[in-house]
């Protein structure tokens, strides 16, 4: 095999391929990465359906495939065959731009996200810097979308998002700031602003930084996952899209495949910022207690989680498939999704080999995070009535900024306390 | 086997970059769409960030594209979205006092030139990055808050200042 494909499967490279500059990896991570996030969108489209549905006390999509399966391919279908309509009267170069300035800024997000040690695109010492930047670059492409529909609806919807992303990100950079701090509590008393480097911390300091100096930690996350809700503009604080008052805020105008973008985006968005949490507080790709459950019984025991993740999985479809109508009408239905369950008992099994398992287990732990965050993006936009924006803006700026900055300072005191007590001591003595 | 990546096509990205730069913000001044023009700036800001990657800076870079583009100029935008748009369209954009701007213009062009030609030897070139790439952000903060300890503080307090002087300004009673 030429040296380009080998040079990165060597044993002993511990690094990203960004950083191990190899471009041909580099470019296989992109690809995966995209291809990932955007079946993850369509898993997800399907699921939020799906959980609302049942969190309501309906069915939700029943009709294409079996329990609606591929109802997202359907739906996909649909928007690329749809007319992409221009209004009169909008600006067309920043209506067609818009769209895809969202993705870019979502999708770059991506290259600095770290799914392992070396599963990451690349790994940039201002990591986290350049996650919150790019992030917030999202902003311009709702406003230019807003502005350049010349439509009211929009236009108001993108002022809402504009002003609410501003107010919240002020608030979230002041939480990620405090969990830095938390970085520079070792030996040389030198933090990071690395991903790989930030999750590498709390493995040194054998605690998630969620349960660091508790409640600072968990008071940090509480306002960063608060904050995130609305950055991505989700439900409970989602103002810019209500469709209740600005019919669908300020893509109201976008009709097709430049409507999917944007759904894509705001998707591959929410994965994004839960990503950024996970990174910070909750150990990135790190297994459940990697310090106090050591050794390689219970590194075998957790090891095999993937795997049983799939059978559990293959196990609930089996047990569908034998619950579907007994009726004629349904037997393609039935054998599709046996067959389903069938692919889902394979990737278990696949995971099960030894070479496959040691290198997909970080990875697992990851997106076993990320599912978790999702799952609760759903669940409070089927729990929480929408806000009104003036509570948003007080929530914003009056209860989670105070907080913010509570808690920065208190960490930067409880982190130096020794140092302090030593200085006391001193005032005391002299 | 460890590899130290190198730097890739660096002339073709200076070039790149600052060429955009320029074009972009000769756009900003020429777009009678103030709209456009806000856009256009942020295009150069994010040219000028590229360039302090070049320049081994990666904290400053971060800085600029968090303060400058997604802070300021979704502000700038916030303000002009609301702006009516179509009487300033109309409004001449240029006065035609064309000899003074030329004049001008000729002016700080000769001394830019003479300062780069003759002043080589009281503005020496920097040398190569004395600080390791990948400490750029402890080497900001650890000069900040010694060296340049007092500049850093009145630059906060002329910050404070300009807060408080928005408060006092927007609220009509206090």
């Amino acid at each position: 095999m030429p040296n380009w494909i080998t040079s990165y499967l060597d044993k002993n490279v511990h690094v990203t391929p960004g950083v191990y500059g190899s471009p041909f990896w580099a470019l296989v991570y992109i690809l995966v990465v995209f291809a990932g996030v955007s079946l993850a969108v369509v898993c997800m489209n399907w699921l939020e359906r799906k959980i609302l549905a049942h969190m309501q006390v309906r069915l939700g999509p029943m009709r294409v495939g079996p329990h609606g399966l591929l109802q997202p391919i359907a739906d996909a279908l649909k928007l690329i065959l749809k007319e992409d309509i221009v209004p009169e009267g909008a600006d067309s170069f920043v209506f067609l731009l818009a769209p895809i300035i969202i993705l870019l800024a979502v999708f770059s997000v991506y290259c600095v996200i770290p799914f392992g040690p070396t599963h990451a695109i690349t790994d940039m010492n201002i990591g986290i810097l350049f996650m919150l930047g790019v992030s917030s670059l999202g902003v311009l492409g709702i406003v230019m979308a807003g502005w350049a529909s010349n439509s009211h609806y929009p236009l108001i919807g993108a002022l809402r998002s504009s002003a609410q992303m501003v107010s919240y990100e002020i608030a979230m950079g002041l939480a990620v700031v405090s969990a830095v701090l938390m970085t520079s509590l070792n030996a040389e008393g030198t933090g990071t602003l690395s991903m790989i480097g930030i999750v590498q911390a709390q493995y040194a300091q054998h605690t998630w930084f969620v349960f660091k100096f508790f409640p600072l930690g968990l008071i940090a996350f509480f306002i960063f996952a608060v904050a995130m809700v609305a950055e991505t503009n989700r439900a409970p604080f989602d103002l810019p899209e209500a469709e209740s008052e600005l019919t669908a805020g300020f893509h109201t105008e976008y009709s097709g495949l430049r409507w999917s973008l944007f759904m894509l985006g705001e998707y591959a968005a929410m994965i994004a910022v839960s990503s950024i949490a996970i990174t910070l507080w909750l150990g990135g790709w790190m297994r459940p207690f990697p310090n106090a459950l050591s050794g390689p019984t219970w590194d075998l025991a957790f090891s095999l989680f993937p795997a049983l993740t799939f059978f559990g999985l293959a196990a609930m479809t089996f047990y569908s498939t034998m619950r579907m109508p007994k009726h004629a009408f349904f037997r393609v239905q039935t054998i599709g999704l046996g067959a389903f369950g069938a692919v889902f008992a394979l990737i278990g099994l696949i995971l099960l080999v030894p070479a496959v398992r040691d290198r997909v287990q970080d990875v697992y732990w990851f997106i076993a995070k990320i599912a978790v965050f999702l799952y609760l993006y759903i669940w409070y936009r089927g729990t929480f009535p929408r806000y009104r924006f003036d509570q948003l803006m007080k929530v914003g700026w009056k209860v989670l900024l105070p907080m913010g900055i509570g808690v920065l300072m208190l960490t930067g005191i409880v982190g130096l306390r020794t140092e302090i007590w030593d200085f006391l001591q001193r005032l005391v003595h002299v | 086997m460890q590899q130290v990546a190198q730097p890739v096509a660096t002339t073709f990205f200076f070039y790149m970059l600052s060429g955009l730069a320029i074009l972009s913000g000769v756009l900003v001044i020429t777009r009678k769409n103030a709209v456009h023009s806000a856009l256009a700036l942020i295009l150069t800001l994010l040219c000028v960030a590229g360039l302090y990657l070049m320049l081994y800076a990666p904290f400053v870079a971060g800085v600029q594209i968090i303060l400058y583009v997604g802070g300021i100029m979704v502000l700038f935008l916030f303000v002009i979205m609301l702006v009516n748009l179509e009487r300033a369209q109309k409004e001449k954009q240029f006065n035609q006092q064309w000899l003074p701007g030329i004049l001008a213009a000729l002016g700080l062009g000769t001394l830019f030139v003479l300062i780069f030609v003759k002043g080589k030897s009281s503005f020496p070139l920097p040398a190569a990055p004395s600080i390791a790439e990948g400490s750029n952000t402890q080497a900001v903060g650890q000069l900040l808050y010694s060296n340049y300890m007092f500049p850093f503080e009145i630059a906060s307090l002329l910050l404070l200042v300009a807060i408080i002087g928005a408060v006092v300004m927007a609220k009509k009673r206090i």
